[in-house]
Formats: structure tokens, sequence, C-alpha cells
């Protein structure tokens, strides 16, 4: 279906990546966001806090992250699209909850602008030091979706596009931004509401005491939903349960459990990644980057490039899950991966698992602050080619 | 061409931020190149020096920061202490001439001067001063076009300022044109 169009903004913007985020939230259809405000996501909130009450929405402040964090839950089972905006102190405390949203397969959104850590870190200076904590950070065994935006433009796109994936596969979707991507101001387009796809709740059709909450929708892996208050009887647990909601602590169906939700990304893994490549015809090197660093990268290549070096680019959009199918075709034809992020090896661990010494795989780190120096890239590039 | 590096400096509450957004904004969305914007964070934000930095080109642009600024904007003596280190040999400075008193400049950088708080205070509100400074910046530089400007003015200051912001530009401009003219 398409955006509702009350809450589009069509037109040019000139919009920090916070605010586009925002912007790409209110377009899918959310309404309503809990949060508790930190540097450098604060923008976030702050202009959903004034939007919302135009277009039917609401922003709820609360005392702390987790609460927050598990008010966008009961929002979800309420009916709503709802949102939490975070920054990495935050985010560490929502993982309690991330954790709730994977096993109770509620649709949620979570936005973190990180900033340099560990701890309070760097509240104002950017990092991706949290790319691993997006994936791994609660406890168990689970599967989500994550995206890296590395524009305001993309922060509206792929916001938009984390609700719907959301809602595709009843799974929590996190946009990880990094604080350059989040405070820099840039044009934004938004198009009209008719041209904006938007993915709506599965609700069932089956009558209460046909529906059970958990049981994969026929030709899916993906159960449908119910919305609290339409007279369907439902149990929504963080335990091991079965298909009607209830906690069955066996090994049975903790196997089921799991497994299905583990299937529903990785079987449709295909359709969920995106990524962007660029000049790897003939490339000897490939750099993987994402959010700001792959724009930095990007300078690092053109450097590289005007000292000979043959070097392609490949940009993840899709962090979680990690396009590894074309990382490991990339890495029977080039001699190096570089890889530039700025923390101190967390995707490039994943570039060289898959690399599987094919070829070689370079980090090339940082600790946060700032961006890279693109002559740094540049000489990590050619160290690559040679 | 490559990029075109802008620093604006001033004091917290002189309207630089708002400067940068109009200024990239013009670039942006009204003369068809790229622009980004961004701003120091953190506790030199409230109270004294304060900065916004835009980098426009005809290209996308990949790195967003600015370095070696082409063009720098001085609003207060202590933004100019603080970052005309930073301009580059042969850049171009423009400063509030009543409150920045240029020193120890390379040789190569050529400085105008606008009393912008002056011709604010004649329209009769000191706020519009950062708007006197768009248009003056507008005309020295030429990085945007004067019709973009006015556009990004129009569709940032609130609508019951717009005729006041535009006098402001216009005089602004009118200053710059007037230097440009003698040089």
């Amino acid at each position: 279906m398409n955006a509702d169009p009350i809450g589009v903004l069509t037109g040019s913007h000139y919009l920090d990546g916070d605010h586009s985020c925002s912007e790409g939230a209110i377009a899918a259809g959310c309404r309503f966001s809990a949060g508790y405000p930190i540097t450098p996501s604060t923008e976030v909130v702050e202009r959903l806090a004034s939007r919302f009450p135009r277009v039917g929405g609401r922003f709820q402040q609360f005392e702390d992250e987790l609460a927050a964090s598990i008010a966008v839950l009961g929002a979800v089972w309420g009916g709503a699209k709802a949102v939490t905006v975070t920054s990495g102190p935050g985010f560490s405390l929502m993982m309690e909850h991330i954790g709730l949203a994977a096993i109770t397969e509620c649709p949620v959104v979570y936005i973190n602008v990180q900033r340099g850590g560990p701890s309070t870190g760097l509240p104002t200076q950017p990092a991706q030091g949290d790319m691993m904590q997006a994936r791994f950070g609660s406890h168990g065994d689970y599967r989500l979706i994550a995206l890296c935006p590395n524009s305001p433009q993309e922060c509206f796109d792929l916001t938009l596009r984390a609700f719907n994936l959301a809602e595709e596969y009843r799974v929590p979707v996190v946009v990880m931004l990094d604080e350059v991507v989040g405070h820099m101001t840039e044009k934004v387009v938004i198009p009209p509401a008719d041209q904006i796809e938007v993915t709506p709740r599965r609700y069932t059709s089956k009558k209460p005491g046909d529906f059970k909450l958990f049981e994969a929708a026929e030709g899916s892996l993906v159960p449908e939903m119910v919305k609290a208050g339409d007279g369907y009887r439902v149990h929504v647990t963080g335990l091991t349960h079965d298909e009607r909601g209830y906690p069955a602590m066996n090994v049975v169906a903790q196997d089921k459990m799991v497994k299905r939700q583990f299937a529903k990304i990785v079987e449709n893994a295909d359709k969920i990644i995106t990524f962007e490549e660029k000049n790897l015809l003939g490339a000897e090197a490939v750099v993987v980057s994402f959010g700001i660093t792959s724009r930095i990268a990007e300078k690092g290549m053109q450097l590289a490039r005007e000292k000979g070096a043959k070097v392609g680019s490949f940009r993840l959009i899709t962090a979680w899950p990690f396009p590894e199918k074309q990382i490991i075709e990339l890495s029977k034809k080039v001699k190096a991966f570089v890889v530039p992020e700025l923390n101190m090896g967390q995707m490039s661990l994943e570039v060289e698992r898959l690399a599987a010494g094919r070829c070689r795989t370079i980090p090339v780190l940082h600790a946060g602050g700032t961006v890279h120096n693109p002559e740094v890239i540049a000489e990590a590039i050619l160290e690559a080619v040679r | 061409m490559g990029p075109t590096e802008i620093k604006i400096g001033g004091l917290g509450g002189q309207g630089v931020i708002l400067a940068g957004i109009i200024i990239g904004k013009a670039a942006a969305l009204y003369d068809n190149k790229h622009s980004a914007l961004t701003q120091a964070f953190g506790p030199e934000a409230r109270g004294s020096a304060c900065s916004a930095q835009v980098v426009v080109d005809e290209d996308p642009i990949l790195y967003p920061y600015v370095q070696k600024p082409h063009l720098m904007v001085s609003m207060s003596q202590d933004a100019f202490v603080k970052f005309a280190p930073e301009l580059r040999e042969d850049g171009t400075l423009l400063i509030e001439e009543e409150l920045v008193k240029p020193q120890g400049l390379p040789k190569g950088v050529k400085v105008f001067a606008v009393p912008a708080t002056r011709i604010a205070e004649e329209l009769g509100k000191k706020m519009v001063l950062n708007i006197v400074m768009v248009g003056f910046f507008t005309a020295i530089s030429g990085v945007v076009s004067e019709e973009a400007a006015r556009k990004a003015v129009t569709d940032t200051v609130p609508p019951s300022t717009i005729d006041l912001n535009i006098k402001a530009f216009e005089r602004g401009f009118a200053h710059g044109k007037k230097l440009l003219a003698k040089a």
C-alpha cells in the first residue's frame, strides 16, 4: 500500500540525517515513539515530538532506555508502528528488549546513532563501534536486520525500509547511523505519498480459536499478527513458546522456535540484503565499507586510482544479514579486501571469515572521534594491489 | 573545480548556523549543486565562538568536513582568532567590520568587510545581521547565485519576517557588489 499522505513532507529539503530518519519513520506510518534522548540521536526524537501531534502520533519520554525500549513493544502489540532512538549507552540498555522483540517476533524499529565508546565515550563524536552489538548484543540466538545509511537521503530511505522489513518479517530492525551521518545536513528528496510503498501489518483473517500467533503463515516462515482488543486471546512471552505463544520449555519447542526464527531471515537473505557495487570490473582490490566511512573510502579510492590502483567498491547497505555470497564470490577474484571502519575491527572480521584465506583482508581501523584520513585508506589500497 | 570549503564563525546567538543552512540550502536546493553542512558540536557551541561548515561542489560530496576553507566568514573577534589559522593562504575572508579586527593574515588572503550589525540595526532588528552577511557572502563569493540565496532566505526564516530578512539580504548584497566594483 501507499504511504498516508498526511505524514509525508513531499519535496526537496535541506535536512540532517537525524531529522531525515524522523521523516522516514513518519512516512512509513510510525505513530508512536518512546525515548530517552541522548546525543547524537536527540534530533530524531525532537522532530518526532514536534511532528507527531500534527499527524495523530505520540512521543513519550521515559525515565530511561529500558522503559523506552519496552514501551515501543507495547505500542506495537497495541497496533501502532513504533520506534525508539538512542546512541551507544542507551543501546546497551536496550539489548534486553531487543531480545524480547526477537523472541516475540515484534515488528519494531530501533535507531542507533553511533558515537565513540565504550560506555559514555565520546558523546558528540562519531564511531561505528556498535556493529557487532547490533548483531549479537542480546543474549541467546536470534537474527535481526540492520541497515547502514551513508547520507541524510538514505536516512529517510532506510528508516522507511526498516519499518517495511520489520512488518514483512516480524522482526526487530535496527537503523545504524553514525554521528556524522546523523548530524550532517544535505539535500533530502521525499517523494509523493503515492510513490512510497509501505508494508502494512499482516493481520490474520483467521477467526479467534483458529489462529495461532506464532504459527508461520501458509507458504511463509513468518506468522501473522493480531491487535490487542480485536477479540483474540493471545499470550506473548519471553519464554520459549509453542505456536500458540504459551511457554513450552522443552527441547522440541526450543528447536522449532529458534530455527524458524533464524530461517525467516536466513532463507530470505537475498531479498533483504542490499549493497552498492562500483568499479568492480577488473578490480584487484575491493574496499568494503559502510556508513560515513564509505564516503571517505570513495575519496581514498580516487587518490589510489590516481596512483594506478585498480580498486572497486562494495558498500554495505544491509549490515545484517551480511552479504556472505557476494563477499565469497569477490574473494575469488581479487587480491585483497580493504575494510576501513570507525572501530577496532568488527565488519572486517566478517569479511576475513568469508574470504577464508582466498584473498587478503586489510582492515583500516580507527578508534573513532572523527572520520578516517582518506590518504590512509588510499595507502592501504596501494598496499593491497601491490 | 573540486569542492569549495566554507567556514562561518561567530558568537552563539548571531545566527551562525542559520547562515550556514541558508548558504548550503541555496546551493543544494536552488543551484542544483551538492552541499553538506556540518557543525561543531560540543561545549564550545554555547556562548563562545561557534561555527558552521559548508562544502559546496558540482559533484556529490564525499568528505563532509571543512579542512582548509577557501572562504571564511568571521562575525566576532573570538571566531576570527579561533578559526582564521585554518584559512587557505589564498583564501577570502569576510568580516563583520566593526566586530573583527583582522591581524596576522597571510599576504594572499583577500579581506572584505561589511558593517552587518549596523546595517541590521538600521533595518530595525539587530538579529538579521546574519542575513546581511549571507547577502554580502553571496555577492562577494559567487558560490551561490543571488536568486538561489534569496529563495533559501525566504523559505528558511519565519514567514512573518521574510520582508525584513530580504531587505537585510539586499543591503548585504549591495554592499558586496559596491566593494567588488571598487576593487
